[in-house]
């Protein structure tokens, strides 16, 4: 009687544990059966690298919204790194215990936020300021760089800071027995150390920015075409679908699809190079 | 680290006056967390500022029409999305990790395979589930846009960080714990739920709570699923109506742009509740750290 239970429980855990599989499996068949034939459709040179989207005269080429996406996400990087790394640096070596209680919390609140009251925020603060202090009408590519930048902070922030706590003690402690000072000791020998963590969190960082979709419709503009300078609207993949989805029939939404499939082929490979630097470190 | 050079205001000023590197890269450091912080404080600091004041008793009014966009129906539908969400995900994630922790074997080829699927969902951007739960949910199962439909997308997407923190909670617990457990001549079921679930539980829950906060958060997964009808949920069949849940009424406001005070006020309540909630999980996670520093 109780061999029986525990061997129906145990049938009961493996039955959960094989859920994120069946899911994992459905998503991908789901997203290719459906997108798959259209690029077929449309031709893959044509899907992928042609210049114009213009549904209404069956043109799907969608390399607009590849390079929109990969420009705001390069545009993030670049802001999100630069200020993460260093608050990493800030929060892990120079950071007062007592202002570290309140930094550390705050930071994880940022991590909180919805995307949508990102994009609120965005679209009332930074989109004025882009508009008034920068020329253009303020939907752009800088505005949605900026703003995708503050959101993947929190991640770059949490990961770097873990990456540079890891690194043994004694690093810094030569550097300064050597004579350097507490600056170039943290940054000449413990940062290096704690290169492959920090590049794990941009890449995780580079996920969220490629998949984030309400914030970055909120503030892009979102014109389909070949992005035109920074100060330009852009629309990314991820805004397309949206957009488009809810009026979308027949070959075009077959096409709204198969962008969603290029944008999950985009994050499997990030996950990949996640999961190899992550193995690597280890 | 402070105890090894512990240097004097004075010191530290005439120590970079020879060396301008390392002020140069105190400055950069100190800036950049500034900047990080600065930017926290002028986000919530301005939407609180804007909305607070619009913080209105017709903003709660029970029903939704054009003139006064209540947010009330939008909150009960969040409710209901997460509350319906959590029955769906929790167990399913706990279990998940409940045998990966305590009935596999070490580095069978199924445990991999568990791994790398919760590894990739937890990577899939919300828009890509949405999209799925449109083609899966609503249109293949026939579901159509509805409660139910948000749901079973919201329980797939928050499934991974469930099973992550269970997971982890789980491991805390001393393998002492079990081994005395089967010494007492219990079976691994009792000890389980006996003796390894308890110590595990403030972790796990707090991996449920973060779980609400991303629900609640939510928009981009849902606004093809459960739709954006703004009406209190109600009537017999109210899993199969359409729904819209706060994050997409506060989208959906700002997108029109006509009600920029209710906005606000929204945003206000939104960030209130998901800013209260992640607080949560992050003091039930310091208790379990507590319950362990105790031993």
């Amino acid at each position: 009687m109780i061999k029986r239970k525990e061997q129906i429980m145990k049938g009961i855990f493996l039955g959960a544990a094989s859920v994120s599989i069946l899911a994992v499996a459905l998503i991908c068949f789901f997203l290719f059966a459906n997108g798959v034939p259209a690029i077929g459709k449309i031709g893959v040179f044509d899907f992928l690298l042609g210049k114009t989207w213009k549904p209404s005269n069956d043109i799907y080429g969608i390399l607009p919204m590849i390079l929109g996406s990969i420009y705001v996400t390069a545009g993030a990087v670049i802001i999100g790194v630069s200020i993460g790394v260093l608050t990493a640096v800030f929060m892990a070596k120079f950071c007062p215990k007592k202002l570290y209680k309140f930094l550390k919390p705050a930071i994880e609140l940022l991590a909180g936020i919805p995307s949508v009251v990102y994009g609120f925020f965005g679209l009332v603060v930074i989109v004025p300021f882009i508009r008034e202090n920068f020329g253009g009408d303020g939907s752009s590519m800088l505005t949605a760089s900026i703003l995708l930048g503050i959101m993947i902070l929190p991640t770059i922030i949490g990961i770097s800071e873990a990456a540079i706590r890891a690194v043994p003690d004694s690093y810094y402690e030569g550097g300064l027995a050597l004579g350097a000072s507490h600056e170039r000791s943290v940054f000449f020998t413990t940062l290096p150390a704690a290169r492959s963590g920090i590049m794990a969190g941009v890449i995780l960082g580079i996920g969220r920015a490629i998949g984030e979709t309400m914030a970055v419709i909120m503030v892009a503009g979102n014109q389909p075409r070949i992005p035109a300078g920074i100060l330009k609207g852009l629309r990314t993949l991820t805004a397309n679908i949206v957009i488009e989805m809810g009026y979308a029939a027949g070959l075009h939404r077959e096409a709204l699809i198969a962008t969603a499939v290029v944008l999950f082929v985009f994050i499997l490979i990030i996950n990949i190079l996640f999961s190899i630097l992550k193995r690597r470190r280890t | 680290m402070g105890q090894i050079n512990k240097l004097t205001f004075r010191q530290r000023m005439r120590s970079y006056k020879k060396n301008p590197i390392s002020f140069m890269l105190f400055l950069l450091v100190v800036a950049a967390a500034c900047i990080t912080a600065g930017v926290l404080l002028l986000l919530v600091g301005y939407i609180l500022f804007k909305g607070v004041p619009h913080l209105s008793a017709d903003l709660f009014a029970w029903k939704y029409s054009s003139e006064n966009v209540s947010l009330l129906p939008a909150l009960l539908n969040t409710v209901l999305i997460t509350i319906i969400s959590l029955f769906i995900a929790a167990p399913l994630g706990i279990f998940s990790a409940i045998y990966l922790v305590e009935y596999s074997k070490k580095g069978s080829k199924f445990v991999e395979a568990i791994r790398l699927t919760t590894e990739t969902l937890s990577g899939i951007p919300s828009i890509v589930f949405g999209l799925f739960g449109l083609l899966f949910f609503v249109t293949a199962l026939k579901l159509g846009m509805s409660l139910i439909a948000g749901v079973l997308t919201l329980s797939i997407m928050i499934l991974p960080l469930i099973i992550r923190t269970s997971e982890e909670a789980l491991k805390s617990v001393p393998i002492a714990y079990r081994e005395g457990s089967f010494g007492l001549g219990a079976g691994r079921l009792r000890t389980v739920f006996r003796i390894v679930l308890p110590p595990a539980m403030p972790g796990i829950l707090a991996g449920v709570v973060l779980g609400i906060g991303r629900i609640v958060g939510e928009s981009a997964a849902l606004i093809y699923t459960a739709g954006t009808v703004a009406e209190t949920p109600g009537g017999a069949d109210f899993l199969l109506d359409s729904t819209r849940s706060l994050a997409v009424h506060m989208y959906v406001l700002s997108s029109e742009g006509l009600f920029i005070d209710k906005t606000y006020a929204t945003a206000v309540v939104l960030l209130i509740l998901v800013v209260g909630i992640n607080w949560l999980s992050g003091f039930l996670a310091k208790k379990i750290g507590k319950g362990q520093s105790d031993e």
